[in-house]
């Protein structure tokens, strides 16, 4: 018999909070085998399989349809998908997980605040420098979506995929595209946050696939949606 | 979705056209520098070109468009006056998924490059477009960058002001925001208001922007501070002309209306071009004229733009084009000459049932 399979994140504590946010709904998801194995199993729902995957691998395995259902940042949903509504269905904010996807600067630009700022700052930079203002970032789409929305010009994103928020010092960039959830980091490397740069507020989000084969499962699939106290979607 | 050699065939058939009206056929390469030519793009052709390495020529990105590499080859080696004509592929990475986004498509363009006459190589290109795409039935739109850039810089305040609001004609949204700024229509954010008061960051310094760049910023806030915004009657005489739409025969006169006495000089141009359209044939009274045509999309084009569009809202333009003067002088290396050119997709052509 075919199955809802259900990707949830591998390890840390995402899978943990997970886990729990399935429990409070009557769904036990547990790893099975050794603490290295990466299967799962679940209890307390027909038809439904684990399916334990790193995160950031979530929202292509739901874009393929290789998984029904998947739990990811909305934030990699939104970076990593084109057009992302049309080929995810968003079940329900899980409520952790949370992060917020921010552009900074160097604290110590005490004329930069706002993205009017920024843009102004970017242009005398580009006159100045001979080329235009560095943002370090890997969320490349959702901050050129965001910054043509408002306008700023005079930019360009430069790939960072880890320790970002030291791209500044080492002149690598200018400002920085960064999830953060405390700040503490972006302080710690004198950076601070532009009072209208937030690009996105990210949490952990149940998806639905689209284009995954759901023939068979909609009976399975409505009871739990309605376990999970979720409206069902169109898909 | 018509065949690519559905598309190859009607872009042959345009590339004979235009050398029948006098054009010479260029073959720009499809790898492009990348480095120096994105810089002249737009952010949005920017963000969607295919960049790759090349060992020996560095950074290299399929042409996203033949206008830049027609104007640098004119500018290196060109005699005047000129007329080009090209037909091939360019490259374009898509953001949103749909039938008619495609990464790939054959542009068939036609360029001129004439001092003497502006206004008639305007109605020339766009006179010939129209008789080319006459058995699609499409609407046609023209507008005029130029209008917008007169009207800003006829504007009574300061040179600062006036230049940033230039920068941004094509960023309506970020245009709108700075002129409510200027015209003292938004209140001032608590940090400008803290920072002209003396508010500094005892941060320590990092990065490449340096602090003499910030001073020279802050004296820039402190010049626009202490200088009267922008009159209110001369915001509201911006937004008439921004949202001014007509036929093209009355065009002339309602802009006239506008009361903006800066505008005369490109009105008196719009009225040449419209005269010579005319003389080509073209029905005024059945041409939409929009005052912000190509604002938000046509970045390089700095005064007449055009286009061809079909009713289906599915459907990109069919053809569009302008004139791109600037680009001329900043690809020319201290030398320039007007330049108006456009580009029809023969793909799309052929989904609409071709040339007849």
């Amino acid at each position: 018999m075919s199955a809802i399979k259900l990707g949830v994140p591998s390890k840390g504590r995402l899978m943990e909070q997970c886990f729990d946010w399935f429990a409070a709904r009557g769904l036990t998801l547990k790893r099975t085998g050794s603490d290295r194995e990466y299967a799962g199993a679940v209890e307390g729902a027909e038809a439904v399989e684990l399916v334990l995957l790193s995160a950031g691998e979530i929202p292509r395995e739901l874009a393929a349809g290789r998984i029904h259902l998947g739990v990811t940042g909305s934030d990699l949903v939104r970076e990593k998908l084109a057009d992302w509504q049309t080929q995810v269905a968003d079940l329900a904010p899980m409520g952790f997980g949370h992060a917020d996807l921010i552009i900074a600067v160097p604290a110590c630009w005490s004329d930069v605040d706002t993205l009017e700022d920024l843009d102004a700052a970017a242009h005398a930079f580009r006159a100045a420098h001979g080329h235009r203002m560095r943002i370090a970032t890997k969320y490349h789409r959702l901050l050129r979506e965001f910054l043509a929305r408002e306008g700023v010009a005079d930019w360009q994103s430069v790939d960072s995929q880890g320790a970002t928020e030291g791209t500044v010092k080492n002149l690598t960039a200018e400002a920085v595209a960064d999830i953060t959830s405390s700040g503490e980091t972006l302080r710690a490397n004198h950076l601070k946050i532009l009072s209208d740069g937030m690009i996105h507020q990210s949490q952990a989000t149940l998806f639905a696939a689209r284009s995954a084969d759901w023939a068979g499962l909609e009976a399975p699939f409505a009871v739990l949606c309605e376990q999970l106290g979720v409206a069902k979607p169109l898909l | 979705m018509a065949s690519k050699a559905e598309a190859r065939s009607i872009g042959q058939r345009l590339l004979a056209a235009f050398e029948a009206a006098g054009a010479v056929e260029v073959t720009p390469d499809i790898l492009q520098p990348a480095e120096a030519l994105l810089d002249l793009y737009g952010e949005d052709i920017r963000a969607r070109a295919y960049v790759t390495a090349d060992p020996l020529r560095g950074e290299m990105m399929l042409r996203p468009d033949f206008t830049v590499p027609v104007v640098q080859a004119h500018m290196a080696e060109g005699a005047e006056p000129a007329r080009y004509a090209y037909m091939g592929e360019v490259f374009r990475k898509q953001d949103h998924r749909g039938a008619a986004r495609v990464a790939e498509y054959f542009q068939a363009g036609y360029e001129v490059f004439d001092r003497e006459d502006p206004e008639a190589a305007d109605a020339e290109v766009f006179a010939l477009f129209a008789k080319l795409l006459k058995p699609l039935a499409l609407s046609a739109t023209i507008g005029d960058i130029g209008l917008l850039r007169a009207a800003v810089e006829g504007l009574d305040t300061l040179p600062a002001r006036k230049a940033a609001l230039a920068r941004h004609i094509w960023r309506p949204k970020r245009f709108h925001r700075l002129m409510e700024r200027y015209a003292g229509l938004s209140p001032m954010p608590e940090s400008r208001a803290a920072l002209l008061a003396g508010a500094r960051s005892d941060a320590p310094w990092i990065g490449l922007r340096t602090p003499e760049e910030m001073t020279a910023r802050i004296a820039v806030l402190q010049a626009d501070a202490a200088t009267a915004p922008i009159a209110a009657e001369d915001v509201a005489r911006l937004d008439a002309l921004f949202a001014l739409r007509c036929t093209a025969d009355r065009a002339p006169a309602q802009l006239s209306d506008l009361g903006i006495a800066a505008l005369a000089p490109a009105i008196a141009r719009l009225e040449r071009r419209l005269a010579a359209l005319d003389a080509r044939g073209i029905d005024l009274t059945a041409l939409a004229f929009e005052a912000s045509h190509g604002r938000a999309t046509m970045e390089y084009y700095d005064g007449f733009v055009f286009s061809f569009e079909t009713a289906d809202p599915g459907f990109p333009p069919i053809a569009s084009g302008g004139r791109y003067d600037a680009l001329t002088r900043v690809l020319g290396g201290g030398r320039e000459i007007p330049a108006v050119g456009g580009v029809i997709r023969p793909g799309l052509v052929a989904d609409l049932g071709g040339l007849a």
